[in-house]
Order: structure tokens, then C-alpha cells, then sequence
């Protein structure tokens, strides 16, 4: 039952904010690079969804033009994660106790100890703040997420029968890796994958938010907020606006997790810091 | 138990080195001169050379990294740049805005955490579990420093029960200090707890699963007592990891969260002296931060041993 | 005097029937026995008296313990009853016990919650219970933890939680069946004199008939949630009345019919003074590295169609040699010759052909997500030129022909199979590459009796049709001793005796051998039992 009721909100959650993200790109209500003082600081009305802010810029196109911002972060930090961390993994897995597995765990470890936003403090601080910085940053920390994960889904695997009937017929330990290994901890990187996903959101929305992520002009949610925060007495709505549109989105990614997770395979455990 | 903590007090001690390598790496070699770096493109070239020399930049790489660590190891982290100060007064007076908050936030989100997690699991599939579920689905999804926001919007602007933002500093009394701290304490915590309450809740529902839980209710202990004598404690060990990366994000988070109350923490100064190119205190500051959180690592290395007797034998 | 009474108690966990109108009674001092294979309902029987079902359970009829009827009790009375007039043992002692916290005090605490005892009178009784159990104090203080015993001795200590309050009943499912031969004999011992001091009745449940058999004062067999038959052991077993009951009771005994060997075969396998050691975790910071032998100086060969047996108890290096021998792992000395060549790597691929296996467990056998099409395929993976297309498939449809599956079946996915189906695919998968010898690693271990029988006499059809040898290693004497023609024992990595299987088990030699052959417990011989019926009651 609530299987189904988590895929679905979840996944409706998701599919609007893609959509929102997708369609910015052909069509905004406002043209978002636009200032308008005037009309600035209205509150939420027919000719502006969502109000406007500061310059008088439409907060609703912001929003969709910012959920680009996010998704693409996101999605291409999850990606450097698991197109590193899941061969990893593998191949700890494979080596189980050797110097390949040691060496991949205690870097693992070692990345472990410097949380994105440090590793993103690092970054700018030699390249200078962007949304390249946000993005490598919370890919780096994926990283040992994913390669953790395979290699504690795989090392069990490696322990069945039909891996020691591959080993027999003569097949070598990566042809098994990518034969019976992966398919068989696709489930779990699913799963842990959205989970990310919306972990990069929050993170990238954070980033921004002290000035690490996005910059001027491309717009931002966590930015918004920073704007935002100095005006939240007399103008609430630029604050509350840009949190909902995060929680929307994280919201929606964990429901489709979790819904994931039952269907696929309700022994799986997500880990989540 | 001995071989135990020695061999992970080893572990600490390769991680340290390894960290302050990266990091040394990272800020001073990468940038090709880290002096010309830190003055930007406008400077002078005598200034240039002065800084050169102050940091001591002509010997050669490896010799600069044993001096770095030398230094840290007597507590001396070098001079800012900007401030013209001690690097380790200038931490000294933050650290103390800082992990006061992390472990303020860290005690509050395992407080709401260990119960709700609890209660979920002992009521799992009913009316209980499904509120603390639902409401750990919303605290996962807010971002903390929005939280924060809106924390300041209702507790100090529209009810004024906290200040805005600032710390009143330490020599207000504990309870002053304590109560500038607590509306960022609960930004940081809630977030957190929600996580910390869906690891407590599975990892007592896998334990639930376990044959030895239904051997404690053969014995005729009722589902309640199982669940607290003999479940708590061997779900500790997912817990226990949990709080350790929770630990970790919450200094890192705290960062943040400083933003947001203008608190004068580690954060509020890495920030200042990002945009005032000082790698120095960049360098001390996330050297120490990594030092912190190796060092819960290494504490909750122990605390598994102290809770499973098989670890203590086996390694 | 009755102490448990079963009234037509049917239960179902919403909506699957699982029990249908089971009824039994247990006096103080006997044993009932329990039987049947899997699915039969034995286990949920058992809990069922224990009132531990899942939440979901609707259950139906009655259960007096005494009278007092346990489905209409509130939890708080059936928690005072648990561990204090119920006792229970389970099936699996390395997980029953928390694995945290030391044996006294889990002994201690059944008789804390239900004596209110102080802690140190607690240990002292559980001292007690735990010295009458067989765990001496000397040798096994109370300060032990679980990770510290070995299975049979944590077994002893889960029957001294049990009966530690002197429960009028005891409840044991399957309470050996993950134990090895000599340690099962003597938990079974320890049960059987249990019952006799304390004047208890047990419910033990088994799949065991030979176990059944040795134990039970009385029987019962159930089958799909039913009792297809009980009465008193030696009633029962002479006089069977259910078909059901016949046939399970054969199955177990039963014996296949094995062609005769040919000439004098040339040896496929050799293994020549293999040793193979494992490196322990140093115990001492820089004490040298200390090493278990797994596999000590082990030397024997197989000639071209024999069967060959390979018995002996958990941890004894079964598996390590079986290892060596498919050249997954090296030997640190000696020599292990396949078909004239060295096994390892570096042996063609035409020759490791030669050489197949069978695993224990069909459930880990195979990729869940590949077809049986392709795990079937799966030993071409090193042939220069493996058959394809046409061939292939009708290759593929011949194996699963010959171990009774339809070529069907190959596009079909293996949940779709039963346990006993499951092990007839991994059959075909050994023999697609027309092995010549087959390593049979627990084959049968893992299958309900009567499904073993069958699979049995697959084996012993497919070494007539094609000649096979093979190596059948198992725990299992009785079955060993149906399906080999030479068998070799072994014990702490070594092999200590060997020879026709006939002849070792009629006369065993080594030690070792004959207490292996004492502890297995023993079929009766229906035949013997039927015709002794049949004389007693002879009307003439």
C-alpha cells in the first residue's frame, strides 16, 4: 500500500520539478535578468505567482530557472560518484583483504574526514567560488558513498555459489564484477542514488547559500535564500518560496527512494549523513 | 582491547598524516606561489618577495610541510596574513563559538532521535510509526540554514524570546552563552535527528529479526523488555557510525549555520579569509576541522569495541 | 495426566492457510516428535504452543498447557509462562544468543524475570543449570560470551536457558539439525536424560526420521499444515497406515541402484601430499604469524568412472580440498593433477572441462537475474569454440532432457524452480560439457528427504548412462554410503582411513571412524520391523 502512495507522491514531486527545470529553458513568465524596481518586493499575486523580489524580478521564472541550476549540480555530482565510487567498490570487492581493498577503503576513509562543504572550502579557496566548485565538491564526497556501498553489496555476493561456479568455468574477477556483481547491486545503487541525489540538492543549495555554489547571474535557490535572509522580516515570502521549492524537490527524490526501495527490494539500507 | 585501541590510535595517526599532506598539497603547491597568489594581481613585487620570505617560501616543499606540522604540533599554526596575529588566537577565541554548538546540536538531535526511533520501531506499522516516519520525511527534506531562517522569523523576530543573531560571548555566564546558541543548535539538530530516528528505527527492526530477539521472548520477556535489554544495545553499532558522520556534518554544517546567526565561529572566519586570500588560516582552520573529525572517528572506533566483545577479541 | 493438550487448532496468517485442524497431546516425561519435510507446518506448530507467531496470525481452537487454555490468555500472562513452564531450544544455536552480553547472565536472566532472584543467586543457579547442561564452570565460567563456544556448546547453553526455571514443557525445534553427527548424538543424549530428571514433556520437532525415530515415544507427521498420521513410535513404525508416512520413511532409507565398475580404470584425478595452510590474525602485536592447517598432506586418486565419497564433520577441510581440487586456491605443497595436468590457471580450457561441480545450496547457486539458458552455458566460457546457435540450443534442451526438465525450461528464470528443480539445473550445468568427473559438494544436504531421493537416483542413472566418476563429499554417512564405491574420511584436514565403502562402514578401522558411524543416528529397518508385524499378528 504505501509502496505505492510513496512512488507515487515521490514520483510526482520529481516529475514536476524536472518539468519546471526542462520548460525554463523554452519558456518563463518573466525574463529573469530583467529588474523592475518599481515592482519590487510584492507579495504573491495573479500577475506574479510567487511576488517578486528585491530588484523586482520575478520570483516564480527564478525558481524554474534554479531548479536547472539544481538538478544539473546534483545529478552530475551523483554521476561522478558512481562512475568512480561503483568501480571502486567492485573492485574491493573483488580483492577483498588485499592491498587494492585496503588502499581503496582507507582513501574512502580519508575523504570521509573532510565533509563536501570542507572539501568545497578548499576548492574555492584556490579556484575561486563557482558552480564547478559545487558540483566537484559534493562528487568527491559521493565518491566514497558509492564505493562503500557496492563493495558492502558485493562482498556477500562473492560469498554465493553461482560466483564460485563462474570461477570454475574459468571467468576472470572482472568479467564477474560486471556479469553477476553488478546486476545484482543495481537495486541498492538505485536506491542510494536518488537518496543522493537529493542529498546534492541540499547540499548545493547550502553551497550557494554561503557564496560557494552558483554565482551571479545564474540563479540559485540556495542563493535566493541568501538574499533573501536580510529582507525575511519585512518580506517573508522571498525566504519561504526558494525553501519550499528545495523541500519540494528533496521531498519528492526521498519519497521515490523509499518507494524504490520497497519495491526493489525492502532489505536494502540507504545511508544517509 | 589493548591491540584494539593501539592499532586504531595507528590508523588516527596515518589518517592525520595523510589529511595534512592532501591539505598542504592542496593550498600550497597547487597554486604555484602561494604569496603571489595571496596578494592577488595588483601587487607589488618588493611586497611579494616580503611575503615570500615571511612565509618561507625558498626552501624547498618538503622542508616547508615538516616546519607546518612542527609548528601545529606545538600548537602554533603560524601568523595570519591579513590580521597580522597568531593563526592559533585567532582559533582559539572561535572554537569555542563552534564546538560548543556542534556538541550542543549533536546532544539535542540524539535526545529527540533515540525515543522517536524507539517508539517508531516498537510500534512499527501502526498509527505512532507512521506519524514519526512522515514528520523524519519532511526534517530530512529542510535545508538547516533555511530552517534557521525561519527559526529567526518566528522565535526572534515575531516573538523576540531569542536574539536575532551574535553570540553573547562565554563570560556572560553558561546560561547566556548557552541561550545564543540554542535557536542555531536547533537548526543543526532537528535536520539531523530526523536521520539519526530512521537509522535507530531500522536498526532495531533488523535486530528485531534477529533469532536471538526471539529467544529473549521464549525466556518470557515481554516484547517491550527484549526490545530495550537486548535490542538497544546491538543496534547501537549502526547508531554509533551514524552519530560519528552526523558529528562530522555538524561541524561542517555549523559553518553554515554561523552564516545565518552571525555567529563569530571557525566559519565566519574561513569565510573572512577566503575572500582575503589568507591561506594561512585557511589552511589551520580546515587542518583542525579534519583533525576533529578523525578524531570522533577514532572515538567511535573505541566505542564499538566497548559495546561488542567480538571486536575486542578478534583484533 | 495430560500436561499439553492440541484441540483442532487452525491457523492462518491472513489469507494463507498454514495449520488445519491439528490436534495432539503430550504427557509429562514423553517425547512427541514432530515431523515432516519443509512446509509441512511442524515449526509453526511449535511456536504456536509457544504463542510467538507473527501479529498477522489468526489462529483457531484450543491449546491447553494444564488445562488453561493458551489462545485465550492475555500477553502478560503467556510472558509469565514462557521460559517458567515453557521452555524452548531452536534450530540455529550460533545466532540464538545475543551475541553481546555473557552466558550467565543470559542464563540468569530467565530466572530473574521469573524467580525475582537476586543477581548473584541467579548466577549461582545458572552456574548450576549451566554445569548440568555439560558447561562445567571450571572450563566454561559464566563470564564466557557466546562468540567464545562452539556451536554444540552454545546449543547447550540455549537447553540451559531453557530448563532453567524446570519448565513442565520443553519445546526443540530441530535443536541438532545444524550440528555435526557426534555433537547431535550427544545434545540428543543431554535431551533425553533432561526429560527423564525433570519429569517434562517435549515437543521436539525434526525432519530427521532416523533422529525420530531413536527419540520419540510417540509420532506425528504432518504434511501441507495436516496430520497425515501419529501414534506410538514402535506402533507407528511397524505398522505405517498412510501412504505418506511409507514413503517419507523410505525416502529417508533409501538406497539407489548403483552399476557395477569396469575394468581397471586409468586415474583422472590425482592429489598428491596436498597441503594447504590459512594464516590466523596475529594474536600478539608482533608475535610471528601462527597457521591453521586446512588441508594436511592429503593424497588420493580417482580412476575413470568411480565414485568416490568424502566424509566428515564441519570445519574437518571439505571445502578447502574441494577448492584446491577446482583449482580456486593453490596448496602451499603437493600436487593435484587433473587429467594429466596440473589444476590451476593455467590448465587449457578442454581440460578443465573434464572437471565440473555441484553446490549445496540451490537457493546461492545462481544468478537470480540470468535465464537458465544462460547459466547453463556459463562452463563454455573459456572454449576456443563453444557451441552455438542450432547446436547449442538442442545441446541445452539434451541436459535439461537428462535431468528430467524439458528444454522449456531454459528461458525461464531460476525462481521459478523449486529447491529439488533448482538442484537438477545445477546437475545439467556440470554436465553440459560432458564432464568426466563431478564434484557433488553437499549436494543433497540442503534438499527435503523425499526430493533427495529423487536426485540420488539421478545421479546414480547419469553415472550409468555416461559413465561419470565423481567425488560426493557430505556429512551425511548414510547417504554416502548408498551413492560411492570408495570412500575417504576425514578429519582435522587429514584423511584417516579409506577404502570400499562397503567395507568401511561394515568395519571401520580408525577411531575416528567408528565414533562417526556410532553417533548417526539409525533408520529402522522397515522390512525388518513390517515382517516381525507380520509374524506377531499372523492369525495362523
Amino acid at each position: 500500500m504505501s509502496l505505492s502512495r510513496n512512488i507515487l507522491i515521490g514520483g510526482l514531486l520529481c516529475l514536476i520539478v524536472v518539468s519546471t527545470a526542462l520548460l525554463s529553458f523554452v519558456w518563463t513568465p518573466y525574463d529573469i535578468t530583467t529588474m523592475d524596481i518599481p515592482n519590487k518586493l510584492q507579495t504573491p499575486s495573479a500577475t506574479h505567482w510567487f511576488g517578486t523580489d528585491h530588484f523586482g524580478r520575478d520570483i516564480f521564472s527564478m525558481i524554474m530557472v534554479g531548479a536547472r541550476t539544481s538538478l544539473a549540480v546534483a545529478l552530475v555530482a551523483v554521476g561522478i560518484g558512481m562512475g568512480l565510487g561503483v568501480p571502486l567498490g567492485l573492485w574491493a570487492a573483488a580483492r577483498q583483504g588485499g592491498w587494492a581493498d585496503e588502499l581503496i577503503m582507507r582513501g574512502n576513509d580519508l575523504i570521509f574526514a573532510f565533509p563536501s562543504l570542507v572539501i568545497a572550502i578548499l576548492i574555492t579557496a584556490i579556484l575561486g567560488p563557482g558552480a564547478l566548485n559545487a558540483i566537484l565538491a559534493i562528487g568527491i564526497f559521493n565518491v566514497p558513498v558509492f564505493a562503500r556501498l557496492t563493495r558492502a553489496g558485493a562482498l556477500p555476493l562473492w560469498q554465493r555459489d553461482f560466483i564460485l561456479a563462474a570461477r570454475v568455468a574459468g571467468k576472470s574477477r572482472a568479467l564477474i564484477s560486471v556479469e553477476h556483481i553488478l546486476p545484482n547491486v543495481a537495486n541498492l545503487l538505485i536506491v542510494q542514488g536518488t537518496i543522493q541525489f537529493s542529498l546534492g540538492i541540499l547540499a548545493e543549495a547550502g553551497l550557494s547559500y554561503v557564496g560557494l555554489g552558483a554565482q551571479p547571474p545564474t540563479p540559485s535557490w540556495g542563493r535566493m535564500l541568501a538574499d533573501a535572509q536580510t529582507m525575511v522580516s519585512f518580506a517573508p515570502h522571498l525566504a519561504l518560496i526558494p525553501g519550499l521549492a528545495i523541500i519540494s524537490a528533496v521531498l519528492g527524490l526521498n519519497l521515490l527512494g523509499d518507494g524504490l526501495r520497497d519495491w526493489l527490494d525492502p532489505k536494502i539500507r540507504v545511508v544517509r549523513t | 582491547m589493548l591491540r584494539y585501541t593501539l592499532k586504531r590510535a595507528l590508523s588516527l595517526g596515518l589518517s592525520l598524516i595523510v589529511a595534512s599532506l592532501v591539505i598542504f598539497f592542496v593550498i600550497e603547491v597547487v597554486p604555484g606561489d602561494p604569496a603571489s597568489f595571496m596578494l592577488g594581481l595588483n601587487a607589488q613585487p618588493d611586497t611579494i618577495a616580503a611575503l615570500r620570505a615571511e612565509l618561507g617560501l625558498d626552501v624547498p616543499k618538503f622542508e616547508r610541510y615538516l616546519t607546518w606540522v612542527g609548528g601545529m604540533l606545538q600548537g602554533d599554526f603560524g601568523l595570519s596574513y591579513t590580521y597580522r596575529t597568531p593563526v592559533t588566537e585567532m582559533i582559539g577565541d572561535r572554537i569555542w563559538v563552534s564546538l560548543p554548538l556542534a556538541l550542543y546540536a549533536l546532544t539535542l538531535s540524539t535526545l529527540i532521535a533515540f525515543p522517536a526511533g524507539i517508539y517508531a520501531a516498537a510500534r512499527r506499522g501502526k498509527a505512532g510509526d507512521m506519524a514519526v516516519m512522515g514528520a523524519t520525511q519532511f526534517g530530512i527534506a529542510v535545508p538547516n540554514f533555511w530552517f534557521a531562517m525561519m527559526l529567526v522569523l518566528i522565535f526572534a523576530i515575531n516573538l523576540r524570546w531569542f536574539s536575532a543573531g551574535g553570540f553573547v560571548g562565554w563570560d556572560k555566564g553558561f546560561g547566556a552563552a548557552m541561550h545564543s546558541l540554542t535557536l542555531p543548535a536547533i537548526a543543526l539538530a532537528l535536520p539531523q535527528s530526523a536521520i539519526l530516528a530512521r537509522v535507530m528505527r531500522s536498526a532495531l527492526l533488523d535486530v528485531l529479526g534477529e533469532d536471538f530477539m526471539r529467544t529473549a521472548r521464549a525466556k518470557g520477556l515481554s516484547r517491550r523488555q527484549a526490545l530495550l535489554r537486548h535490542g538497544l544495545r546491538n543496534a547501537m553499532i549502526p547508531v554509533l557510525t551514524i552519530i560519528g558522520m552526523q558529528f562530522s556534518f555538524l561541524l561542517a554544517g555549523a559553518i553554515i549555520i554561523e552564516q545565518v546567526f552571525f555567529l563569530p565561529g571557525l566559519g565566519r572566519l574561513i569565510f573572512q579569509s577566503i575572500s582575503a586570500r589568507d591561506l594561512i588560516v585557511v589552511e589551520s582552520v580546515v587542518m583542525l576541522l579534519v583533525f576533529l573529525v578523525i578524531l570522533v572517528t577514532f572515538l567511535v572506533d573505541l566505542a564499538y569495541a566497548a559495546i561488542d566483545p567480538r571486536l575486542r577479541a578478534r583484533t | 495426566m495430560t500436561l499439553l493438550s492440541v484441540q483442532n487448532l487452525s491457523l492462518s496468517i491472513c489469507p494463507t492457510p498454514i495449520l488445519k485442524d491439528i490436534s495432539f497431546t503430550i504427557a509429562p516425561g514423553e517425547i512427541l516428535a514432530v515431523t515432516g519435510e519443509s512446509g509441512s507446518g511442524k515449526s509453526m506448530t511449535a511456536l504456536a504452543v509457544m504463542q510467538l507467531l507473527p501479529d498477522t496470525t489468526e489462529t483457531c481452537g484450543q491449546i491447553l498447557l494444564n488445562d488453561s487454555d493458551l489462545l485465550t490468555q492475555p500477553e502478560a500472562n503467556l510472558c509469565t509462562l514462557r521460559g517458567n513452564d515453557i521452555g524452548m531450544v531452536f534450530q540455529e544455536p550460533m545466532t540464538a544468543l545475543n551475541p553481546l552480553q555473557t552466558i550467565g547472565t543470559q542464563v540468569a536472566e530467565t530466572i530473574r524475570i521469573h524467580a525475582k532472584a537476586p543477581k548473584a543467586e541467579a548466577m549461582a543457579q545458572a552456574a548450576a543449570m549451566l554445569t548440568r547442561v555439560g558447561l562445567p564452570q571450571d572450563r566454561f565460567p559464566l563470564s564466557r560470551y557466546p562468540h567464545e563456544l562452539s556451536g554444540g556448546q552454545r546449543q547447550r547453553v540455549v537447553i540451559a536457558m531453557a530448563i532453567a526455571r524446570r519448565p513442565r514443557l520443553l519445546i526443540a525445534d530441530e535443536p541438532t539439525t545444524a550440528l555435526d553427527v557426534t555433537t547431535q548424538a550427544r545434545i540428543l543424549d543431554l535431551l533425553k536424560d533432561l526429560v527423564a530428571e525433570f519429569d517434562m514433556g517435549l515437543l521436539m520437532i525434526t525432519h530427521d526420521l532416523a533422529v525420530v525415530a531413536d527419540m520419540a515415544d510417540r509420532i506425528l507427521v504432518m504434511r501441507k499444515g495436516e496430520i497425515v498420521e501419529q501414534g506410538a513410535t514402535q506402533q507407528l513404525l511397524s505398522n505405517m497406515q498412510h501412504p505418506y508416512t511409507r514413503a517419507l520413511f523410505e525416502a529417508s532409507g533409501h538406497t539407489v541402484d548403483l552399476p557395477a565398475l569396469q575394468g581397471t580404470p586409468a586415474p583422472i584425478l590425482t592429489v598428491q601430499n596436498a597441503v594447504r595452510d590459512y594464516a590466523l590474525p596475529r594474536t600478539q602485536l608482533f608475535a610471528p604469524r601462527a597457521f591453521h592447517r586446512a588441508v594436511n598432506d592429503v593424497s588420493f586418486t580417482i580412476h575413470q568412472g568411480e565414485r568416490v565419497g568424502l566424509v566428515g564433520e564441519s570445519g574437518c577441510g571439505k571445502s578447502t580440498l574441494t577448492r584446491a581440487i577446482l583449482g580456486l586456491e593453490p596448496v602451499q605443497s603437493g600436487q593435484i593433477t587433473a587429467f594429466e595436468h596440473p589444476v590451476g590457471a593455467a590448465m587449457p580450457a578442454a581440460l578443465r572441462l573434464k572437471t565440473q561441480v555441484v553446490f549445496q545450496d540451490p537457493y546461492s547457486s545462481f544468478n537470480p537475474r540470468h535465464r537458465v539458458a544462460s547459466i547453463l552455458t556459463e562452463p563454455f566460457h573459456l572454449v576456443q569454440n563453444p557451441p552455438k546457435g542450432a547446436a547449442l540450443q538442442s545441446l541445452i534442451g539434451e541436459v535439461l532432457t537428462d535431468v528430467g526438465l524439458t528444454p522449456q525450461d531454459a528461458q525461464k528464470y531460476i525462481h521459478e524452480f523449486s529447491g529439488g528443480q533448482r538442484q537438477r539445473i545445477a546437475i545439467a550445468r556440470a554436465l553440459i560439457t560432458r564432464p568426466e568427473l563431478i564434484i557433488f559438494d553437499e549436494a543433497v544436504s540442503a534438499l527435503d528427504v523425499s526430493i533427495r531421493a529423487q536426485i540420488l537416483d539421478l545421479i546414480a542413472d547419469l553415472s550409468r548412462r555416461h559413465s561419470l566418476a565423481y567425488l560426493f563429499i557430505s556429512h551425511d554417512l548414510s547417504v554416502v554410503r548408498t551413492v560411492t564405491d570408495r570412500v575417504l574420511v576425514m578429519q582435522n584436514g587429514e584423511i584417516v582411513e579409506e577404502g570400499a565403502t562397503e567395507a568401511v562402514f561394515a568395519t571401520p578401522q580408525h577411531s575416528y571412524t567408528q565414533s562417526l558411524i556410532a553417533a548417526a543416528p539409525v533408520l529402522p529397518d522397515l522390512v525388518a520391523l513390517t515382517s516381525k508385524t507380520e509374524t506377531i499378528y499372523d492369525p495362523a
